[in-house]
């Protein structure tokens, strides 16, 4: 009866730093991740949120609105920013992260069956690392995804050939990737975050609205408490940045190359919390 | 390879959930082959097998598995498999789903999970029902899958909570017959069941739990011989009973002696059975009386339980 557990044994037991083992379980463990994401009833709503902001660009698509902004080529790079900003960053990127990251962890608790993956042989911080990609792969996907329709839905049923120009031979090619960057790191910074709080707080609800009226007061707070924060980076990265209004704190922006790293670190060190966690977990599903 | 590497060790473990007991100052050594778990609702029994597995940690104390501590799962559960009470599943799975997707998770490759998968529905009989949604699975089926998914990466330690529930009486015999035939290839059995006479069956050792607390622990003979305030019970039936209980009563070990109600039997109880067959040897061999069988009363887990912790325990 041993033979297979044997193989398996010396591939990992033997060698505790086995990349390709554990490659080969955060492979299967994104896999079933991903399913349940994309395929499951719970998926409805993300789908919901994703692709909400294009119900209303669609609707502009078919009817310019009046006043003039609408009628100026120039003004679209203010307006789509305006929209990312207020619409996609800050409340689909933000509510969309923590509907699928909060549900890896709280949501299997809430169905009742973490206790499977709690019981193979499998580290729990590859876990977390499983779960984290497969949240991460499935929130860039959809939201990138609204990030760039929208923005073509923006600019081309109204000004088609000055918009072919702009995104081929202008600035609109390296605006459009740029906010779609700024869109993955949006995922990865609020997705290691919302994991981590869906491992500690029964309803994850609380902490975050709490977060999300820390992030939209952000204008207000001194300089150094704004950078306690993820859309003070991101906003730094922002190519056309938008006025904050006159009770605005202005704070110099970060530079992309201290903005970037900073949220990739805070995100590994969130992560790492995560598996410490995950690691000294107990399941007690009366008392979840 | 030491003994521990061979052994389940509880070494001296409790667990308590904030204020209430779990288990308290468990220490356990547990060698191959079954061993039950038995006690009433609320004993300690799920708490015991949680710990094993990693699923609680214990507040004192430490517990190793074959060697490896219940902190590491990633070697714990290449030698542990569990199947516990949870009544849940991931959703929208078929059963084959469900055992391919944790075996990848264990590490496998796809042909190697489909083969143990293959393998384990066949030794739980529900191969049929495999590529079915488990969401429509019966009771006893998902019973069953449960049980699967602890034997797939076939472990040389398996752990069930309370593993016939739901079972129809076949199935039952079947599940029975599997943990016997693992058993008889080395494995360590740790079963917990309220089905006494079942367990009576198939245990080559119980524990008993009560409150967190283990009243009894060993050989289910061995347990019943050292219950000296409970005097054995034995059951002769012969030609001339009362003749006798007048011969046994004289006997200074033997405590009562009382006809059976058909009159052709008699009972008696014992502070030391084995004094007592020698004594009923000399009385048949010497021709007082005709034997026609000899018969203990309270040397099973039931009546075991019953002394020990004041109920008659679940019955089928």
């Amino acid at each position: 009866m041993s033979s297979a557990i044997d193989a398996v044994q010396t591939k990992s037991d033997n060698a505790p730093g086995n990349w390709s083992l554990w490659l080969r379980q955060i492979g299967a463990i994104f896999r079933m991740e991903i399913e349940k994401n994309f395929l499951s009833r719970r998926s409805l709503l993300i789908y919901l949120i994703a692709f909400l902001p294009l119900f209303p660009l669609t609707i502009l698509a078919l009817i310019t609105p009046p006043g003039r902004e609408w009628k100026d080529f120039n003004q679209y790079s203010v307006i789509y920013s305006f929209i990312y900003n207020a619409f996609i960053m800050r409340t689909l990127v933000f509510f969309g992260s923590a509907w699928i990251f909060m549900n890896l962890f709280r949501g299997e608790l809430v169905d009742r069956s973490l206790h499977y993956y709690f019981l193979s042989a499998v580290r729990r911080e590859v876990l977390v690392v499983g779960k984290y990609v497969s949240g991460l792969a499935t929130s860039i996907l959809l939201f990138t995804a609204t990030t760039v329709i929208a923005m073509l839905l923006l600019y081309f049923p109204h000004f088609y050939s000055q918009s072919v120009r702009y995104f081929t031979e202008g600035r609109g090619l390296t605006q459009l990737l740029t906010y779609a960057g700024i869109t993955i790191l949006a995922c990865l910074g609020y997705g290691a975050f919302f994991l981590f709080i869906g491992l500690f707080v029964r309803n994850p609800i609380i902490p975050a609205v709490l977060l999300y009226g820390w992030e939209w007061l952000n204008f207000l707070l001194p300089p150094l408490l704004k950078k306690i924060s993820v859309i003070h980076y991101l906003n730094s990265l922002v190519p056309v940045p938008m006025s904050e209004g006159p009770f605005a704190v202005v704070a110099e922006p970060t530079p992309a190359y201290i903005a970037i790293p900073s949220m990739l670190v805070v995100t590994i060190l969130v992560l790492i919390l995560a598996a410490y966690r995950i690691r000294h977990m107990e399941i007690r599903y009366g008392s979840d | 390879m030491s003994t521990s590497d061979q052994l389940i060790i509880f070494d001296n473990v409790s667990k308590f959930y904030g204020e209430i007991l779990g288990v308290n100052r468990v220490n356990l050594q547990i060698a191959p082959g079954i061993t039950s778990l038995v006690g009433p609702n609320g004993a300690g029994k799920s708490t015991l097998m949680n710990l094993m597995t990693g699923l609680l940690r214990p507040t004192r104390g430490s517990i190793s598995i074959l060697g490896i501590p219940t902190d590491q799962p990633e070697r714990l559960f290449r030698k542990v498999g569990y199947c516990t009470q949870f009544d849940s599943f991931p959703r929208g799975m078929t059963g084959r789903e469900f055992l391919n997707s944790f075996l990848l998770v264990h590490g496998y490759n796809h042909k190697r999970a489909n083969e143990l998968s293959q393998l384990a529905l066949e030794r739980v009989n529900l191969v049929e029902a495999a590529d079915r949604k488990v969401a429509g699975y019966s009771k006893g089926m998902r019973q069953r899958i449960r049980l699967a998914q602890s034997i797939a990466h076939e472990p040389a330690v398996l752990i069930l909570d309370e593993p016939l529930n739901g079972l129809d009486p076949m199935v039952r015999a079947e599940t029975i017959a599997l943990f016997r035939k693992l058993a008889a290839e080395g494995l360590h059995l740790i079963i917990s069941s309220h089905i006494l006479h079942e367990v009576d069956m198939m245990s080559d050792r119980v524990v008993l739990l009560n409150n967190g607390y283990i009243v009894a622990e060993g050989n289910i003979h061995g347990v019943r011989d050292e219950m000296e305030e409970h005097p054995m019970q034995i059951l002769i039936r012969c030609d001339q009973p009362a003749q006798l209980a007048a011969y046994v009563f004289a006997q200074d070990h033997v405590v009562e002696a009382r006809l059976h109600d058909d009159r052709r039997g008699l009972f008696i109880k014992t502070r030391d059975a084995d004094r007592f067959y020698l004594m009923l040897n000399h009385a048949v061999a010497e021709g007082e009386v005709n034997v026609e069988s000899i018969a203990p009363v309270d040397d099973d887990l039931s009546a075991v339980y019953q002394y020990l912790i004041g109920t008659s325990g679940g019955s089928a």
